[in-house]
């Protein structure tokens, strides 16, 4: 590979030529082609990387350490590294010792030192969590959510693998709604805000669980916010909404694929041919300008 | 060799519903999101296994907390022997709308 000579060429040799970046300014929302972006974006704000599921080992992806690695070496590649990145869960597959050692020691290789991480329901499967809070517990003192002012935004951890609804979707629970609603109650509507969990903070296909029961009550706490952004992972592919000055949006996994909604009997782990799969996995990054918030999402490919 | 398994399997789960009289073991498998059986009746004493084949991992998790699997993976098993005669509910930690109950007999 040539050495970049700016940094449209860079974004390019990373793979994202096909990518479409989207902009959110003062609740009017606006999607480029990336071809069409400027050169001078600056510095990402932060990455979001999810659903590494460190011990998966099946057909759709034997080798979910080298995917990592490559996300890795794709983030660090970076010609200006962004201030911290953001884990929306599943770390581990089955939330084991020897999956969540090796996920933090390829985790540490990322230039960025500031990591911040939420649980996936993979990552807590024994109940509470124990191994994923010996590791990633203590910005929270271990309750898993949790909120951090970086850059003039405000960033909000929730977790809605712990207290899952009857019908299957994720649940924050009312001790953590109401820390919510404490969190944000006095907070200047022109304050940017990042919200980022596992699951879907909205509901994207009920029969598989794929939302978070107390979604609306959420989205009305957040409404009233000039810019707000809303990350998860869980699904395993892009989903995208925006609801007024509200951008929802689903990373990749860096893993494997799953399928499209309701597409074949369940949420499992999608097998497509082999030279096919670098293109369903990567990451999210988001710029931020002033009050501009924008999302770029970039592939393995 | 998992088609071979699987089949005989579910033959031995339904003959044990059916019947419920004695104290063998008894086979459940998860499979695309749902435990097969749903709903079964066992005697006491009976050992259950439950069996994953599904490519994404499950637990077996009773609601009152009596039973708890960790995470199955593809082909993974977890066994409980039930001795007290009751209605056992549990569900899937990671995917809750798997539901299933287990009914063990009085003697």
């Amino acid at each position: 590979m040539t050495e970049p000579t700016n940094r449209r060429d860079t974004l390019k040799c990373l793979g994202v030529g096909a990518g479409t970046l989207f902009t959110l300014q003062g609740g009017v929302f606006s999607a480029f082609d990336l071809a069409e972006a400027r050169q001078d974006m600056g510095t990402p704000l932060f990455l979001q990387i999810s659903d590494t599921h460190i011990g998966f080992n099946k057909d759709a992806n034997p080798d979910v350490v080298g995917t990592l690695n490559r996300t890795i070496d794709l983030v660090n590649a970076m010609p200006a590294q962004p201030g911290l990145v953001l884990h929306t869960g599943d770390v581990s597959h089955l939330s084991k010792a020897s999956e969540f050692d090796t996920a933090s020691q390829l985790l540490a290789r990322l230039k960025v030192s500031e990591l911040h991480v939420v649980p996936g329901e993979h990552d807590v499967t024994d109940g509470p969590g124990v191994e994923f809070f010996a590791r990633f517990g203590k910005p929270s003192n271990n309750r898993g959510y949790y909120s951090f002012d970086s850059h003039g935004v405000h960033f909000i951890a929730l977790v809605n693998v712990m207290n899952f609804k009857p019908n299957g979707l994720g649940g924050l629970g009312d001790e953590q709604m109401a820390w919510l609603k404490d969190d944000l109650a006095g907070r200047s509507a022109s304050q940017p805000m990042v919200v980022f969990a596992h699951m879907p903070l909205w509901t994207i296909y009920q029969p598989w669980g794929w939302g978070t029961g107390e979604g609306d009550e959420i989205a009305a706490l957040l409404r009233r916010f000039g810019s707000v952004t809303v990350l998860n992972g869980h699904i395993h592919q892009i989903v995208q909404k925006v609801e007024g000055n509200i951008l929802f949006h689903t990373a990749r996994s860096t893993a494997y694929p799953q399928p499209q909604a309701g597409s074949g009997p369940g949420p499992g782990p999608l097998v497509v041919p082999a030279d096919q799969l670098p293109g369903m996995l990567g990451i999210t990054a988001a710029m931020a300008e002033k009050r501009m918030l924008s999302l770029t999402d970039t592939t393995l490919s | 060799m998992k088609h071979g398994l699987f089949a005989p399997v579910l033959l031995l789960a339904a003959m044990l519903s059916a019947s419920g009289a004695h104290a063998a073991d008894l086979m459940v498998v998860m499979k695309n999101f749902d435990y097969s059986p749903m709903e079964v009746t066992i005697a006491p004493g009976t050992t259950v296994t439950w069996k994953n084949l599904d490519g994404e991992p499950h637990t077996i998790a009773s609601r009152d907390g009596l039973f708890r699997s960790p995470a199955l993976d593809q082909n993974d098993t977890f066994q409980f022997k039930f001795d007290t005669p009751g209605v056992y509910k549990y569900v899937c930690s990671i995917h809750p709308k798997m539901m299933a109950t287990i009914t063990v007999t009085g003697k």
